[in-house]
């Protein structure tokens, strides 16, 4: 199974990253974008068959070690094939 | 007192440290890997600045699982003194030891100079040597000082006096100008409720002697010594 995990940063906290790409993008004339902001995405595998356990065990990594959570949400998706 | 300096793998500041205890302080000190299990025979720990594992995933996230670090947390919960500079600093809030997060600095950039910071707390094990409203010149060089933790958490630390000393300007004005990364509060250096840890993102090990800067990194061990 493949899990694919995105690491935002918490709504509310100050994305200075994303400002400037946001910036960037008015310069480059892009005046209908507003509001970038710029988290993660891990990929990873899993040898698991039970998807109720593989979603269990993405969900503790990502609270022990993918996300801190005093500054970022995560979600995850699973998938059955693995590369 | 014996020190113990913990050497990461991407610590860079762990020789500067061991020599502002060693030479300039007169302590008994030690380097201790961080595959060592053991911290028995030390009074202090600290963990000094760097890019430990490259701060890869996130600042400090990959150190707080070097296996010394369980000894630290223990270590710490026997009321011992732990300090964690910078980087060091930064791990301690990944494991939970001290509150909040670090993020990128406000204006994105990498900032090396020295800075002044205004003790707030002066009745610590790391700062009993200082007055109230103390003015330090201390040195920072760091990306990812921007110190972070939600509205009660920062209660809870106003509250508890655990703001030990705050970005301030020469003559211990804490406006948001003398911030040199947008760190909450204008936070510089944080204890835990028990007394025994500090986290500081300044770095005092550069400020020891007259011919390299400023000596006002001393009082920080001599305060830990006293």
């Amino acid at each position: 199974m493949k899990a694919v995990i995105k690491v935002r940063l918490k709504k509310g906290i100050l994305d200075p990253q994303g400002k400037t790409v946001n910036t960037a993008l008015q310069h480059l004339g892009f005046h209908n974008f507003s509001d970038v902001r710029i988290g993660k995405l891990i990929e990873l595998n899993l040898h698991e068959t039970n998807r109720v356990g593989a979603g269990k065990m993405v969900e503790d990594a990502c609270k022990k070690l993918l996300a801190n959570p005093v500054i970022e949400d995560f979600t995850y998706e699973i998938f059955e094939e693995e590369n | 007192m014996k020190f113990g300096v913990i050497v990461f793998p991407g610590a860079n500041c762990d020789h500067d440290m061991f020599h502002a205890l060693k030479k300039v302080m007169g302590e008994d000190v030690a380097f201790i890997w961080h595959q060592e299990v053991s911290l028995r025979e030390f009074d202090a720990v600290v963990l000094p600045g760097g890019f430990s594992y490259g701060d890869y995933l996130r600042v400090g996230a990959v150190a707080r699982f070097s296996p010394i670090l369980k000894e630290v947390v223990s270590f710490a919960r026997q009321g011992k003194k732990v300090l964690g500079i910078c980087n060091g600093f930064q791990i301690l809030t990944e494991c939970g030891l001290l509150p909040g997060a670090f993020m990128r600095n406000k204006n994105l950039r990498f900032v090396c100079k020295n800075v002044f910071i205004r003790t707030e707390n002066k009745n610590t094990a790391f700062t009993n040597t200082l007055f109230s409203g103390q003015v330090l010149k201390i040195p920072i060089a760091h990306g990812e000082g921007n110190y972070f933790i939600e509205e009660s958490g920062l209660k809870e630390l106003q509250d508890n006096q655990q703001i030990v000393f705050r970005y301030s300007s020469v003559d211990g004005d804490t406006a948001e100008i003398y911030n040199p990364n947008g760190s909450l509060d204008n936070i510089a250096a944080l204890i835990n409720r028990e007394g025994n840890v500090l986290g500081m993102m300044p770095h005092p090990e550069r400020a020891m002697e007259a011919l390299l800067n400023s000596t006002d990194g001393r009082f920080i061990f001599e305060s830990m010594r006293s």
